[in-house]
């Protein structure tokens, strides 16, 4: 026989300006099974649950219902009171009579019998309730960080800071991401690799942090707290350890003539290289698909120049497993690809190009030593035009949305044209100018008054070449859309953002543990992915301040009767079909000579997010979940339907 | 003569109809008091056999609920409950039950004026289609008939 506990509450009024509270109480503590049954003015305030923690230990109750609002509400409250006074939490079940009654129905009997219906369920329910435990995760107190740009390098360092270690997996031979290709930024022209390149070194050198470059993940599997990641590092045909960094190599090298990534193929580079002088780690790799030897089978001159025997011809691909407990992915973003504009002449016409290798021939280290020379024949371009929004905002090209940073990094390459080619013109064709920021505003300004860049309001609709000139075409919104030609000698295109889309094996954005930082979430400049990526790094920190996970109990169950043989399930293993999160395994049960006699399904806690849809499907009726069995589903049923 | 209310049973997700139905109630509209709600972690929870101890019980009306497709706490459990659903409307026709006392919908949490549209829809059509009074042939009669399991 059960001791059920009812405490009807009448929210000030809100409850009982409609409900009749106290003939809720009197009548639903007639119900069998209710030991003690009550209303109260506030049951949420705080001698509210102190009636409500006497009451348990006086009556010696084993279940309570709290009518009152929602569950999504106080449920956590009245649960938590119930525990302090030392029932088990989840004997306590609430009815909404306030969102789901008093406030949606008029003064009358029928509302106050619908309250007294609404108890009357889930003190029958409650009957049927389990005294459960939460469940305990352990944490590894380890943090995966995919992305080695400034977003990645801010979360592994805020985290490493605080004390616990971080594994940074870099696609590319160094570390640095895009910042590392850029001139001056936006708004303050600080030069972008002096911020960065000690950033780059603290992630090195920080005790905390291993790096992995040239390498990817390759899947992840597990769950908040203990995921199980295998990354494979790429060969990059050296041995690390024996490397010194020295360069040698790379002078020697015969291939010089391959288009250098870095510099957005306006420089080249060797096929044993280094991408840029600052790298991280200084040690090259092996670019296996232009390299001499690779290809024809002999050369191996870097072998024989290097001082210290690092090259590895017959290097493989190394696959490594690692445990952590969180996961910040910081994946950047990729510029757009060149077939996206054939109108422009983007990838025909050498000397249209995009912002980021504005950047390059704006950089002091770059293939020009920061002169604003033209690649097709290195003259120094007197009329330079800057399309914005190459791509963004335009339906037709499928990019809907704006890329936010263009119109900064535009009118910052205006300016740094300007400082350098003092005599040279600046056109920039814009369709609004977008600059909320601290001092944006101010920059874009600048650029057009003191460094005059003559700003016209239209899009571009074609870019050809005549006489070597690259005519542009487009049109003046402001003075009435009136057809505007201009001969430029180079043209500049401020291709749109395209977020890195993570390759990630489970549910992505939605699984518990994984962050994003940085531009792979949307378009963001400098300062922003710093932030974001700062904030991602508490909510791991927060993670890992705890030993262990506690997560509510109310996930499913596989039937596992003593001796398990007996178990309802038949091991068809469709359950496992439909979870969305993969927290169904196999078990196998063996008899005494270890042979397999039957496969049972089993739920793992870690992953099961109870929404329930293997007991629904499960033929055999062998799973069931906590809170809502079928038992306590049928009960609540019953209890509703018949009075 | 007394007017015919209906009972309506409503299984809904606690995440998105759930939490619609709360907003209802913070906003104060009013809807008929016919209906009452069970909670269920998601749609996808729902199988048939709820359904049929709904009906089983007395049950004139059924309301089914959750996410809307995509919106799926979980990511996909609205599309099994969907699915399911198209399944089992044969076996409703079957029993001889009308399909539309079951009224499947999509409620979100911002949605609180939806559902007191769905709520008194539903109540304003099982009212036109009167009480379910078969309720206690359904559970042997109909499934297992001495014919064996024929439909006439
Ligand atoms: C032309 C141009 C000019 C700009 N000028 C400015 C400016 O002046 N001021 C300013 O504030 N912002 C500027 N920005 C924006 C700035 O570049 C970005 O805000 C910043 O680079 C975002 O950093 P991130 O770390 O999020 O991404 P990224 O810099 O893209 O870094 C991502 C890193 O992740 C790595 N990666 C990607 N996928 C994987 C994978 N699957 N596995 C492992 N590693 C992977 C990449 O190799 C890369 O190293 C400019 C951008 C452009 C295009």
């Amino acid at each position: 026989m059960s001791r059920i506990g009812v405490f009807v509450c009448h929210c000030g009024e809100n409850i009982s300006a409609t409900v009749n509270c106290e003939k809720v109480a009197k009548i639903t503590g007639e119900l069998k099974g209710v030991e003690f049954a009550t209303d109260y003015k506030y049951m949420c305030s705080d001698p509210g649950q102190t009636l409500l923690k006497e009451a348990i230990k006086e009556h010696k109750l084993d279940g309570v219902v709290v009518a009152a609002c929602s569950p999504r509400m106080h449920e956590p409250t009245f649960r938590k009171a119930c525990a302090e006074a030392g029932l088990n939490p989840f004997l306590c079940e609430m009815s909404n009579i306030r969102e789901h009654c008093s406030w949606v129905h008029p003064k009358d009997d029928l509302t106050t019998e619908k309250a007294q219906d609404l108890v009357r369920v889930m003190v029958e329910k409650v009957k049927k309730n389990k005294a459960l435990n939460s469940i305990k995760v352990p944490v590894t107190k380890t943090a995966l960080v995919v992305g080695g740009g400034i977003a990645g390098i801010q979360a592994a360092l805020d985290i490493a800071n605080c004390g616990h270690k971080v594994i940074m997996v870099e696609r590319q031979p160094s570390i640095g991401g895009h910042m590392s290709q850029l001139s001056e930024t936006f708004p303050t022209l600080d030069c972008s690799q002096c911020i960065l390149t000690p950033r780059m070194v603290e992630v090195a050198q920080h005790p905390n942090i291993t790096l992995h470059t040239y390498s990817e993940v390759e899947s992840v599997d597990g769950f908040i707290g203990n995921f199980k990641v295998k990354i494979r590092k790429k060969s990059k045909s050296l041995d690390e350890h024996l490397c010194t960094g020295c360069g040698l190599c790379t002078t020697k090298c015969p291939q010089k003539k391959i288009p250098n990534e870095f510099e957005r193929g306006l420089g080249f580079r060797p096929a044993i290289y280094v991408p840029f002088p600052q790298a991280v780690p200084n040690k090259p790799v092996i670019d296996r698909e232009h390299c001499t030897y690779y290809i024809k089978g002999k050369c191996k001159v870097c072998e024989i120049v290097c001082p210290t025997k690092a090259i590895r011809f017959d290097q493989e691909d190394e696959v490594i497993d690692v445990a952590v407990g969180a996961i910040v992915m910081a994946t950047g973003f990729d510029v757009l690809k060149t077939d996206y504009f054939p109108e422009y002449g983007y990838g025909k016409y050498a000397d249209v190009i995009d912002g980021l290798a504005f950047e390059r021939l704006a950089s002091a280290s770059g293939p020009t030593q920061g002169e604003i020379r033209r690649p097709s024949d290195g003259q120094i371009p007197k009329k330079i035009v800057f399309v914005a929004c190459a791509g963004s905002r335009d339906p037709a090209k499928g990019i809907e949305y704006c890329s936010k940073i263009c119109c900064m990094y535009t009118a910052k390459h205006a300016m740094l044209y300007k400082h350098k080619v003092h005599d040279g013109i600046p056109y920039v064709f814009y369709m609004d100018i977008r600059a909320g920021g601290k001092n944006y505003e101010e920059f874009v300004r600048r650029t057009i008054v003191e460094d005059e860049t003559q700003y016209i309001r239209g899009r571009v609709s074609t870019i050809y070449e005549k006489n070597g000139k690259l005519i542009v075409k487009g049109a003046d919104t402001l003075m009435g859309g009136i057809p505007i030609e201009i001969e430029a000698d180079m043209v500049v295109l401020a291709t749109f953002f395209a977020e890195a889309h993570p390759k990630l094996k489970p549910v992505e954005t939605n699984t518990a543990g994984i962050f994003l930082a940085g531009a792979c979430q949307a378009p963001k400049d400098i300062p922003e992915s710093v932030a974001a990526a700062s904030g991602a790094a508490v909510k791991v920190a927060a993670l890992f301040s705890n030993d262990e996970l506690t997560r509510d109990p109310l996930v499913a169950v596989v039937n596992r009767s003593a001796p398990p043989v007996y178990s309802q399930c038949v091991g068809c293993f469709l359950c496992q079909s439909v979870c969305p999160y993969q927290a169904i395994e196999r078990e196998e049960i063996k008899n005494r000579n270890g042979e397999v006699i039957k496969t049972l399904a089993r739920v793992n806690e870690g992953l099961c997010q109870g929404c329930g849809t293997c007991v629904a499907l499960c033929r055999t009726k062998a799973i069931d979940i906590h809170g809502y069995s079928n038992q306590q589903v049928y009960t609540e049923i019953m209890a509703l339907l018949n009075d | 003569m007394q007017e015919f209310e209906p009972k309506i049973v409503a299984f809904v997700c606690n995440w998105c109809t759930y939490a619609g139905a709360d907003l209802t109630g913070t906003s104060r509209i009013k809807y008929s008091a016919n209906v009452k709600i069970i909670r269920f972690p998601c749609t996808g929870r729902i199988d048939f056999m709820i359904l049929m101890k709904a009906f089983e019980n007395g049950a004139d009306g059924i309301i089914v609920s959750g996410c809307h497709p995509n919106d799926c706490h979980y990511s996909t459990g609205n599309f099994h409950a969907r699915r399911r659903w198209i399944v089992f409307r044969n076996l409703l026709n079957f029993t001889g039950i009308d399909t539309e006392r079951i009224q499947f919908s999509w409620v979100s949490a911002a949605e609180g004026f939806k559902w007191a549209d769905v709520v008194n829809n539903t109540v304003k059509k099982i009212k036109e289609i009167g009480p379910y009074e078969n309720y206690n042939k359904i559970a042997v009669s109909t499934l297992f008939n001495e014919e064996g399991a024929t439909n006439e």
